[in-house]
């Protein structure tokens, strides 16, 4: 059976809390400040708001459920999306459906974290039973180890290089001097991306994320509220989620995506030529090769040679990570999954400021996330386009 | 590297405190920890389908029996990936970068993460292994298809292992019968130091001699029935015991109600008491000494009668000894673990020796007892099965304790 599109439903009022690298104030501080920056854009009060869906690795020992009641919402539809970087696009499908549906007029939708000195090495050491078991008593690189692993097997595989993934962190890095709240300042050379200090060979300390503390949210709600409110928004064309894919390769060199990319070009009515930008799942540079792979721009193991036939800035003929990506703006937990997304409203409204893609109407998001073993279980992707 | 002799210490240094990589495991995954720790091969798989799966789950992957069990596998992959760690926020392996570890293909069918033997790289076909790491948990790790010299000088084994190579071991008793052999097997698999305690120093006995003109060889007052001597060889070894290997133990044959209760008490005494007189003596410094670097204490060797897993109407109070002591064993390896010193428990069938002299074989010599107790130790085992009779008595064990106790009532004669 067809999928039914989304008609009528748009995302609109992004807000990203300026990360800090370390914070002591807790994930319901940082959740609360995006919340309440993007009820300020749309000009609504909490109590205006009847859906939420949050996504948070740090709430412990709290819920969504505690935070209701802690922020004084009084929501008719709560959904708990876990799915780390993918969980942007996860909780915009859920609440579009919601919203389309009537269950919920207005949904928010909010990932955020703190992160406390020494807090991301204990948010690591209780992330999964399978990485308690099976992934963490092996030199505990954490994600580090993983991606170099699956990098190590493509650079092997393609007969890529480590130069071929330089091209994707220097644009980003280039990307995030627009924007003032990336937490990388400096600009990158692909010499020092090439010659720095290694982290868990082939990977180096540009292909890493820093982990810190920030906040993203937006809100979904029918198309005639958003004009009501006077609000630019954009439509959404297409989404398409995967979990545990491929589970007998053994080694990630393909994710989710591959499995449902036809439906999404399909459900969009579109195809990859046709994006003015992309936002990517970025924790790794090799990560964000296999989603231009998998969703279409171009074959298994041409990522490299695709990728550095394309200008990867804001004024590229690619435009890719635009706020700089989480490699240049930094890895605010479960915010991780929705940095692109919130970033992607921002471009396709023409509200992105410094980061601002020129004439950008149409934009692919993708995410990925929860390293549960020894690869990313989830994937997700949309396609939204401007409102008229 | 770690094959060149320690130096001497320096006692104005601090001695690195024994950290442990990830201990946390759950329940299902404690089965490598179980298979390991005997040094066998064993993966999770499923009763109903036969899938085989890693990591370890609750139900099974392809058709959600929860009829799953533990078996042994075919050890052979390749190496598909590989990384060399050289950051980590965990304290133990920050003192251990770099790190080597690889995605590894099974030929069992799934694909594993695993530690990287120095000799192994991508593209490689491997031997498999479970091992106990520092933690005293099971994990994996890829070493060379053809079995070599390289292995004991690989970083990798040795920081999680407890090779005899460059330590120093003291055996309880000299006069146990196992204790010669022990001593030969231990400086050929290049122990630095032997040191035995000698009770009853004033008594001539057969076999002394034995040890004479032996280099690197020394015996040592040690009456393990007398607190005051425990603590007295303890207080003069000081740090210098890596590997502790308690051959002292009193064995007698008689039932319950016609035994003797002088030898009864004499089997507890040695083999009971002294079990706790020497953990109490030597335990704390060696649990200190857990990373002193490459000749760390590493290992605490119990040697136990097999039948003490059950009973033996034979031996009654020498197995019911045997039994307390094993149990003390447990506990004892609970607060080593901590330390990241191993216990091992040598479980043996009954040795061909003058107090088994009426059983018939098979039985087990002393040079095969000493040979697997180094073995023991070379693979960091923990738990080691000694002669056909405690491999059959342990898997009978395993399999049915209670019905193994019924079986015993005839005892092993």
């Amino acid at each position: 059976m067809a999928r039914m599109g989304y008609d009528g439903v748009v995302l609109t009022a992004p807000h990203t809390e300026p990360y800090a690298r370390f914070s002591n104030e807790t994930a319901h501080w940082w959740i609360a400040r995006a919340l309440r920056g993007s009820l300020r854009a749309a000009g609504l009060t909490p109590a205006q708001i009847d859906g939420f869906a949050v996504s948070s690795f740090t709430l412990f020992p709290d819920t969504p459920v505690a935070l209701t009641q802690h922020l004084g919402l009084s929501p008719r539809w709560l959904d708990t999306v876990p799915t780390g970087g993918a969980s942007g696009v996860v909780a915009l499908r859920r609440a579009a459906r919601a919203v389309q549906a009537g269950d919920a007029d207005i949904v928010a939708c909010v990932g955020g974290d703190t992160n406390p000195i020494d807090g991301f090495r204990t948010l690591l050491s209780a992330f999964s039973r399978f990485a308690l078991d099976a992934s963490y008593p092996y030199g505990f690189g954490g994600p580090n180890a993983n991606f170099a692993l699956l990098m190590d097997a493509y650079l092997t595989e393609y007969g890529a290089d480590r130069a071929d993934f330089a091209h994707v962190a220097v644009a980003q890095r280039a990307n995030a001097l627009n924007n003032p709240h990336a937490l990388m300042k400096k600009p990158l050379t692909v010499e020092q991306y090439l010659s720095a200090r290694p982290i868990a060979d082939p990977i180096a300390l540009f292909d890493c994320v820093m982990p810190c503390a920030g906040a993203e949210s937006f809100l979904v709600m029918r198309e005639e509220r958003a004009r009501a409110l006077g609000l630019p928004f954009a439509r959404l064309r297409a989404t398409i989620e995967r979990h545990n894919a491929f589970a007998e390769d053994p080694v990630q060199l393909r994710g989710g995506w591959a499995v449902d990319v036809d439906d999404l070009w399909a459900q969009a009515a579109m195809g990859p030529s046709d994006m003015d930008l992309v936002q990517t799942y970025d924790d790794y540079p090799v990560i964000s090769v296999l989603q231009f792979e998998d969703l279409g721009f171009c074959t298994k193991g041409e990522g490299p040679a695709f990728l550095r036939k394309h200008d990867l800035t804001i004024t590229g003929d690619l435009p890719h990570n635009t706020s700089g990506g989480q490699l240049s703006a930094g890895q605010a937990g479960a915010a991780g999954g929705y940095i692109g997304l919130v970033e992607a409203i921002r471009q396709v409204t023409q509200t992105a400021g410094p980061t601002q893609v020129e004439n950008a109407r149409r934009a692919l998001v993708s995410g990925f996330g929860m390293i549960n073993f020894d690869r990313g279980v989830c994937s997700a992707a949309c396609v939204i386009e401007a409102g008229a | 590297m770690t094959d060149t002799p320690p130096k001497r210490k320096d006692p104005r240094q601090r001695t690195p405190v024994p950290l442990l990589p990830p201990v946390q495991r759950s329940r299902a995954a404690l089965g490598l920890t179980l298979a390991a720790a005997e040094g066998r091969f064993a993966l999770q798989g499923c009763a109903e389908c036969g899938a085989v799966q890693y990591p370890p789950r609750d139900a099974c992957r392809a058709c959600l029996s929860t009829d799953l069990t533990w078996r042994e596998v075919p050890n052979g992959g390749r190496v598909v990936a590989q990384t060399r760690i050289h950051a980590s926020p965990d304290p133990y392996f920050r003192e251990h970068l770099p790190w080597r570890i690889g995605t590894v293909a099974l030929d069992a069918g799934v694909p594993v993460i695993a530690h990287l033997h120095a000799a192994v790289s991508r593209g490689d076909r491997v031997r498999m292994a479970l091992r106990l790491d520092r933690a005293g948990q099971g994990v994996l790790i890829a070493l060379p298809d053809i079995e070599g010299s390289a292995m004991t000088s690989d970083p990798t084994l040795r920081a999680m292992g407890t090779d005899p190579r460059h330590r120093r071991v003291l055996i309880t008793d000299a006069r146990a019968p196992e204790s010669l052999a022990l001593t030969k097997a231990l400086l050929a698999a290049g122990a630095a130091e032997v040191r035995l305690g000698e009770p009853e120093t004033w008594k001539a006995w057969d076999g002394r001699a034995a040890f004479d003109g032996l280099a690197a060889v020394s015996l040592h007052p040690l009456d393990v029935t007398d607190t005051g001597s425990v603590r007295d060889l303890a207080a003069g070894l000081g740090g210098k015991v890596d590997i502790l290997i308690n051959t002292a133990r009193h064995e007698r044959p008689g039932g319950v109600m016609t035994g003797d209760l002088t030898r009864a008490r004499d089997e507890i005494e040695v083999g009971y008491m002294g079990l706790m007189r020497l953990a109490q003596a030597f335990g704390p410094a060696m649990a200190a000494r857990a990373a002193d670097g490459v000749n760390s204490a590493a290992a605490w060797v119990n040697i136990l009668p097999v039948q003490a897993l059950a009973h033996d109407p034979g031996f009654a109070s020498t197995v019911a000894a045997g039994a307390a002591a094993r149990a003390l064993a447990l506990s004892l390896r609970a607060e080593l673990r901590g330390a990241g010193v191993r216990v091992m428990n040598a479980y043996t069938g009954p040795l061909d020796d003058d107090w088994h002299q009426p059983l018939p074989p098979p039985k087990v010599a002393p040079k095969a007892l000493a040979q697997a107790i180094v073995a023991g130790l070379c693979d960091g085992l923990e738990e080691v099965h000694v002669g056909d009779i405690a491999r059959d008595l342990a898997d009978r064990w395993r399999r049915d304790p209670r019905l193994l106790a019924r079986e015993m009532e005839g005892g092993l004669s």
